[in-house]
C-alpha cells in the first residue's frame, strides 16, 4: 500500500509552466521505491534471514550459513528479478495496447492475450498427454512452455487486430476480447476433461501464477526476450504519441501506422507471451499500472509514461509477491490473486475519482 | 515563417474521385480540375454526399484517388513521401480526438513530428514555430490546460494551431465550423483568413456555411455533380452558378441581399 500513499503526496496539480523537474523527481521517488522494494521482497520469506546477511550474501561476502546464501543467490534473487521483469513487463504492454487501441480498458488481460497464451500452454500441457507417449514429456520443457505461451497470445492479439480494422467500435473490440478469453476456457475445459491429474494439476498450478519457480538460465532467457521486446518498442514512441490523436492525424503528420501496429503487436505479445509463460497469467496489473501512472505523471508523453508504467509496474509486483509469500510462514498464496485484490479496488478507485479514464 | 511570393501549392489534372474495389469501382466524382494558391483561402462547398470529404481526403493522400494527377508544389504527390508530404500538408479533420492527458501545448507540440527525430526531441527552431503558432491562433492562456477541458471553440482553434505549428503550405480544413455556435464560426473563418494572407499559406476548407464562405473566402470551389467550378465568390453569384448547389426552385441565391431566400 506504500504506492497508494506516494498517490495521495503526489496530488495533481496543473502545471504553470512545463514542470519536467517534477517528473524527474516523481521518477526518482519510483527508482528509490524500487531499491527498498527489492531489498524488502529479498529479506522477506518463509525462512527469517536477518538483514545482514542478506547484504553479505548479495555483495557475494562470506560470513553467512551455507543455507542462507543459497536461499538468497538461487531462489530469492530470481525471483524479485522475476517479480521487475513481470510488473514491468505487463505494465508496458498494458499501456501500449491502451494508446493502439485508443481504449483506456484495453490491457493483456481483458482483451483475452493472457487466454491465448493460456490456451497455448494448454494446448502443450494438457494436449501431450491426451497424445501421451513420448510427446507427454514436451510438457516439461520451460522453453516449449513460453513459446506455446506466445504463440497463443500473438494469435489472439493478431485475430483481435484483425477485427479492430473490421469494426471501429472500440466496445465492440473489448466485446470481442472477452469473448475470446471464454472461447480459450471453453477448449481448455474441454482439454482437462481429457487429460490425466498430474498434468492438469501442472497447468493449474501454472494458472495460480508463481514467480518463483525460474532458474537463472531460465530468468536469463526470460530478460532477453524481454529486452527484445523493448527494442522493438523504441522506434514508435514517438508514433504512439501521434497515435493519441487517431490513425488518421497520425498518419496526416507522417506516421507509418503499419509499422507501429506491428511492432507493437509483435513486442506485446512477446512481453505478454514470456510473463504468462514463466509466472503465469497475471491479472490486473496491465490495466491498473499505466492508469496509477498516467494519474501520477498528469501526461500523456510515452517517453516519460513507459518508463514510469514500469517502475510502477514492478514496485506493485514486488509489494504483491512480497505479500504472497506471507513472511515467516511455510505457505505461498497464489501471486495472481494478490494482484487481483490490489488491483481491482485501484481500478474502481481510478474510476469514481476521475470519473473518466483516459489515454 | 511568413513565406514571400504566392506560388501555385496544388493542381489536379483530370482527378476522378471515389472508392475502389474488387468489384468495380464506385465513383463518386470526376473531371476535377483545381488550383490553389499560396495566400488564399477556398472554401469548398457542395451538398451533402456529394463528395466533398472524399475530396479532401484523396487531395491529402488519405486515401487512394482513381485517376488522373494530383501536383504538389509542381511534383506529383506520389513521388513524396510519408514525411516530406506533412511538411506541405497539414489537416484539421471532423473526427473527435480521444481523451487522453495531453495538453494544449502537447498537442501543438505534435504538429512538429514530421520535423523532429526518432524519439521526437523539440529543438529550439521547433519551440519558435510553436510559440509562433500559439500567438497566432491567440491560445496562451490555455497553452496548459487539458484538451478535455476545452470547449468546442478552443479545441478547433487548438487543432488550428497544430495544423499551423506543422509549418506547411497548404492547410486542409474538413467542416472546421461544424460543431461551433455562430460566433465561433465568424472567429474561425476570420482566423483562417488572417492566416492565409498574413502567412502565405493556402487554407482549404469544406463548409455548409455558404453565407460565410461568399464573404469571406477569397475564392469558392463549388461541388456539382458533373465537375468542380471555381471562381471568385462575386463571379459565382453573378453567373447564377452558386444556385446549382440546390436541386430545387424553392430556394435560391439572392445578389441583392446576398443570402438565400426560401420561396
Amino acid at each position: 500500500m506504500i504506492a497508494l500513499k506516494i498517490l495521495t503526496l503526489y496530488k495533481i496539480q496543473h502545471p504553470v509552466l512545463h514542470p519536467k523537474n517534477s517528473y524527474k523527481l516523481k521518477s526518482l521517488v519510483f527508482i528509490l521505491l524500487l531499491l527498498l522494494l527489492f531489498i524488502v521482497n529479498i529479506s522477506l520469506g518463509s525462512v527469517d534471514i536477518p538483514l545482514s546477511s542478506v547484504f553479505n550474501s548479495l555483495s557475494g561476502n562470506g560470513g553467512s550459513k551455507e543455507t542462507w546464501n543459497y536461499i538468497i543467490i538461487n531462489y530469492r534473487l530470481p525471483k524479485a528479478i522475476t517479480a521487475i521483469l513481470v510488473g514491468s513487463g505487463l505494465a508496458i504492454s498494458g499501456l501500449l495496447m491502451q494508446t493502439l487501441f485508443r481504449n483506456p480498458l484495453a490491457g493483456p488481460y481483458v482483451l483475452g492475450i493472457s487466454s491465448g497464451a493460456s490456451l497455448g500452454v494448454a494446448l502443450l500441457i494438457l494436449g501431450s498427454s491426451i497424445i501421451g507417449g513420448s510427446f507427454s514429456l514436451l510438457g516439461q520443457s520451460q522453453l516449449l512452455i513460453s513459446m506455446a505461451a506466445s504463440a497463443g497470445s500473438f494469435l489472439v492479439l493478431f485475430a483481435v487486430m484483425i477485427v479492430s480494422r473490421q469494426v471501429k467500435n472500440t466496445m465492440s473490440i473489448l466485446i470481442i476480447g472477452l469473448m475470446f478469453s471464454s472461447l480459450t476456457s471453453a477448449v481448455i475445459s474441454v482439454l482437462a476433461y481429457f487429460s490425466s491429474a498430474e498434468n492438469l494439476q501442472q497447468y493449474m498450478f501454472w494458472g495460480f501464477g508463481s514467480l518463483g519457480n525460474l532458474t537463472w538460465s531460465e530468468v536469463l532467457i526470460f530478460t532477453c526476450i524481454y529486452l527484445l521486446a523493448g527494442i522493438l518498442i523504441l522506434p514508435v514512441v514517438k508514433s504512439l504519441n501521434s497515435l493519441l490523436l487517431g490513425e488518421n492525424y497520425a498518419k496526416s503528420i507522417g506516421i507509418n501506422i503499419k509499422r507501429t501496429k506491428n511492432l507493437v503487436l509483435i513486442a506485446t505479445s512477446l512481453l505478454t507471451g514470456v510473463i504468462t509463460a514463466f509466472a503465469g497469467p497475471i491479472a490486473f496489473i496491465g490495466l491498473a499500472a499505466p492508469h496509477m501512472t498516467k494519474l501520477i505523471l498528469n501526461t500523456s508523453e510515452h517517453k516519460l509514461i513507459i518508463p514510469a508504467a514500469a517502475l510502477l509496474g514492478a514496485n506493485i509486483m514486488l509489494i504483491s509477491d512480497t505479500v504472497a509469500q506471507l513472511p515467516n510462514s511455510e505457505f505461498t498464496l497464489p501471486i495472481n490473486a494478490i494482484t487481483t485484490m490490489f488491483g481491482a479496488p485501484i481500478v474502481i478507485w481510478l474510476l469514481l475519482r476521475k470519473k473518466k479514464m483516459v489515454l | 515563417m511568413t513565406r514571400q511570393e504566392i506560388h501555385k501549392v496544388l493542381h489536379t489534372k483530370n482527378l476522378s474521385i471515389g472508392y475502389g474495389s474488387k468489384k468495380g469501382d464506385k465513383e463518386i466524382a470526376k473531371n476535377i480540375d483545381v488550383e490553389l494558391h499560396t495566400g488564399e483561402l477556398v472554401c469548398l462547398v457542395g451538398r451533402n454526399g456529394i463528395g466533398k470529404s472524399t475530396l479532401l481526403r484523396t487531395l491529402s493522400k488519405m486515401q487512394p484517388r482513381l485517376a488522373g494527377e494530383i501536383y504538389l508544389e509542381n511534383k506529383n504527390i506520389d513521388d513524396y513521401s510519408r514525411i516530406d508530404l506533412a511538411k506541405i500538408i497539414s489537416l484539421v479533420l471532423t473526427e473527435r480526438i480521444p481523451s487522453s492527458n495531453l495538453t494544449v501545448y502537447e498537442l501543438i507540440a505534435l504538429g512538429r513530428q514530421p520535423y523532429t527525430n526518432w524519439i521526437g526531441k523539440l529543438l529550439q527552431e521547433d519551440l519558435d514555430h510553436i510559440k509562433e503558432a500559439i500567438n497566432q491562433s491567440h491560445l496562451t492562456e490555455l497553452m496548459h490546460d487539458r484538451c478535455d477541458k476545452l470547449s468546442d471553440g478552443q479545441l478547433q482553434r487548438a487543432m488550428i494551431c497544430r495544423a499551423l505549428a506543422q509549418n506547411t503550405n497548404l492547410i486542409i480544413l474538413d467542416e472546421p465550423t461544424a460543431h461551433l455556435d455562430v460566433q465561433h464560426k465568424i472567429e474561425t473563418f476570420r482566423l483562417l483568413k488572417k492566416l492565409a494572407h498574413e502567412l502565405n499559406r493556402a487554407i482549404l476548407i469544406s463548409t455548409h456555411e455558404i453565407q460565410l464562405a461568399t464573404q469571406i473566402a477569397d475564392s469558392l470551389w463549388l461541388m456539382t455533380e458533373e465537375n468542380i467550378i471555381s471562381g471568385k465568390p462575386s463571379e459565382l453569384i453573378e453567373s447564377d452558378q452558386i444556385n446549382l448547389l440546390f436541386d430545387s426552385n424553392s430556394i435560391y441565391f439572392d445578389k441583392e441581399s446576398r443570402q438565400f431566400i426560401m420561396q
